[in-house]
């Protein structure tokens, strides 16, 4: 987002989110109307303009458009560029990370969405002493991808698999891991590394 | 992807306020909980709303999970995951587990919440790419997809106007078992029962469902009854997991014996909206269940059937789904 500030913008940022939305509205609803709308508006619910993410235990705090994904957040802002753009539109699993735990889509997300969680990436699952988790390790170890785009998103999906109890035998893995492509088909060996990894992640 | 004014609304009333009060501008301003089609279809530039108010505050009141004597209560802000692994869900409504479970990857299962779930818009490949005419997308621009590459469009319930195929799967299982949700609005609450949230396209396709400006899923209710323990979703795809549907069908059956006392079936993925086959139903009430009668059930549902260029395998395998269905149904030992 290159678009100049306006002038008068104030230090938290909040001239420069207004120009934003108003300058795309010409034409579709006159600047007046919109304004006379925002004080409701601004009585019932906050405007944010600083985002405050806890990413790997370190929190940031980022002044971001609005339409900035969790995803160009971690990227393109905090420089967390392990997690991973495929299809930007939730298909191929590349930007999974975890959200309390839970994996999600990072494209999908806004990262205003995200404030409050505790955000993992693939950079934020070794140990401080840079000991590899232990699906890193298997993954390694089985030979889990040819071209490595899709594996941060697959390590991430996979940790989250062999914690919800989801890799007990392979059709189950292979099921639960459909939400992450790869278009080297390493998928065997991929399966073959969370099974290692499973065994191997009790009381992590 | 369009600039917009995220917001965040603290309490329902604040959500459904800041809705009101715009009449005709319902696409500026859109709710979010699990982002999954918002996003996506922001992204795309189908959808360009000026404010997005983000509901997920909300969720600690909207997240209750009840099973009683009386039937199921599921807040609208559930997470479709945490439906689908629910101990009493998947024994007492298998269904409704296994649409869940059937539907969409496990990432996004974690984000989706069941009301958006329900509300999520048509896989149609003209209506998600913007430079073509799409009545639904741009009301009196056409269809491309009447002639184009239908494949994937529907053949129940079409119009002149819009073929596209409600592409979803919970809300099959929830027709055919009753379900009633819970709106709330700028007015307040009204109970709907499920089966009049969609609308057919007809000459209207841009408008989907009936609920009015502001109002926002709050529960979703499914009645207690003998037939939601013997009840099945079979859901037929081009792969085996994470597709939308091409055919799918959810049954739930009271059964004497061999004899069907009262079956349930709704239809997916070849319907214009989730589509309750109540002749089906009609023509199995009384009938022993077998391959013969569930085949007849099936040429019953699907009597209607338009298809269209590409789409005309949907109809034999829209009725070997719902055989198919009927058939695994009776055979469970409930």
């Amino acid at each position: 987002m290159d678009d100049p500030l306006p002038p008068g913008r104030d230090s938290a940022g909040f001239g420069r989110r207004r120009f934003l939305a108003g300058s795309a509205s010409v034409g579709v609803l006159p600047i007046a109307a919109r304004a006379a709308s925002e004080p409701s508006a601004a009585e019932t619910v906050r405007q944010r303009h600083f985002t405050k993410l806890t990413i790997n235990d370190q929190v940031y705090q980022l002044e971001l458009d609005d339409r900035v994904s969790l995803l160009d957040a971690l990227r393109d802002h905090v420089g967390l560029t392990g997690s991973k753009k495929g299809c930007d539109h939730g298909q191929c699993g590349a930007c999974t990370v975890l959200a309390d735990g839970d994996r999600i889509l990072s494209c999908l997300t806004f990262a205003a969405m995200a404030e409050g969680r505790k955000i993992t990436t693939i950079e934020g699952l070794a140990g401080p002493d840079g000991h590899l988790h232990p699906m890193q390790q298997a993954f390694i170890d089985h030979d889990a991808f040819q071209c490595g785009y899709c594996t941060p998103g697959q390590i991430m999906s996979a940790v989250a698999c062999v914690k919800e109890g989801h890799a007990k035998n392979d059709a189950e893995l292979r099921d639960s891991m459909s939400g992450n492509l790869c278009r080297c088909a390493a998928y065997p060996n991929i399966v073959a590394a969370i099974k290692q990894a499973r065994d191997q992640m009790h009381g992590i | 992807m369009q600039p917009f004014f995220y917001e965040r609304a603290d309490t329902l009333e604040a959500a459904t306020r800041a809705m009101s009060g715009r009449p005709g501008a319902a696409g500026d301003v859109q709710f979010i909980a699990g982002g999954t089609t918002l996003v996506d279809l922001m992204r795309l530039d189908v959808m360009r709303p000026d404010r997005v108010i983000d509901i997920n505050p909300l969720r600690g009141g909207l997240n209750q999970i009840e099973v009683t004597a009386q039937g199921l209560r599921l807040g609208a802000m559930v997470r479709m995951a945490e439906a689908a692994q629910h101990p009493h869900i998947v024994s007492d409504y298998p269904v409704i587990a296994q649409a869940l479970n059937l539907a969409a990857s496990q990432q996004i299962r974690n984000m989706a919440s069941l009301g958006g779930n329900l509300l999520q818009r048509t896989r149609c490949d003209y209506f998600r790419e913007a430079s073509f005419a799409c009545n639904k997308r741009e009301p009196g621009s056409g269809c491309a997809a009447l002639n184009g590459i239908n494949r994937q469009h529907a053949v129940l319930g079409t119009s002149d106007h819009c073929i596209a195929a409600y592409p979803g799967d919970l809300a099959q299982a929830l027709i055919a078992l009753d379900a009633v949700i819970e709106v709330t609005g700028p007015e307040g609450r009204r109970m709907l029962p499920l089966a009049d949230l969609h609308r057919l396209p007809r000459d209207t396709p841009h408008l989907e469902t009936n609920l009015r400006p502001g109002e926002i899923i709050t529960l979703i209710t499914v009645p207690a009854g003998v037939w939601t323990r013997r009840s099945r979703y079979v859901k037929i795809r081009d792969r085996d997991s994470y597709a939308f549907a091409l055919a799918s069908a959810a049954v739930a059956i009271d059964l004497d014996g061999e004899t069907v006392r009262q079956a349930r079936i709704a239809l997916g993925g070849v319907a214009a909206r989730p589509w309750r086959a109540r002749e089906a139903e009609a023509a199995l009430a009384g009938q022993a269940l077998d391959e013969a009668s569930a085949t007849k059930a099936a040429e019953r549902a699907f009597a209607e059937a338009s298809p269209r260029e590409h789409n005309g395998f949907k109809v034999a395998l829209g009725k070997a789904t719902l055989v198919r269905a009927l058939l695994e149904t009776r055979d469970m030992k409930v």
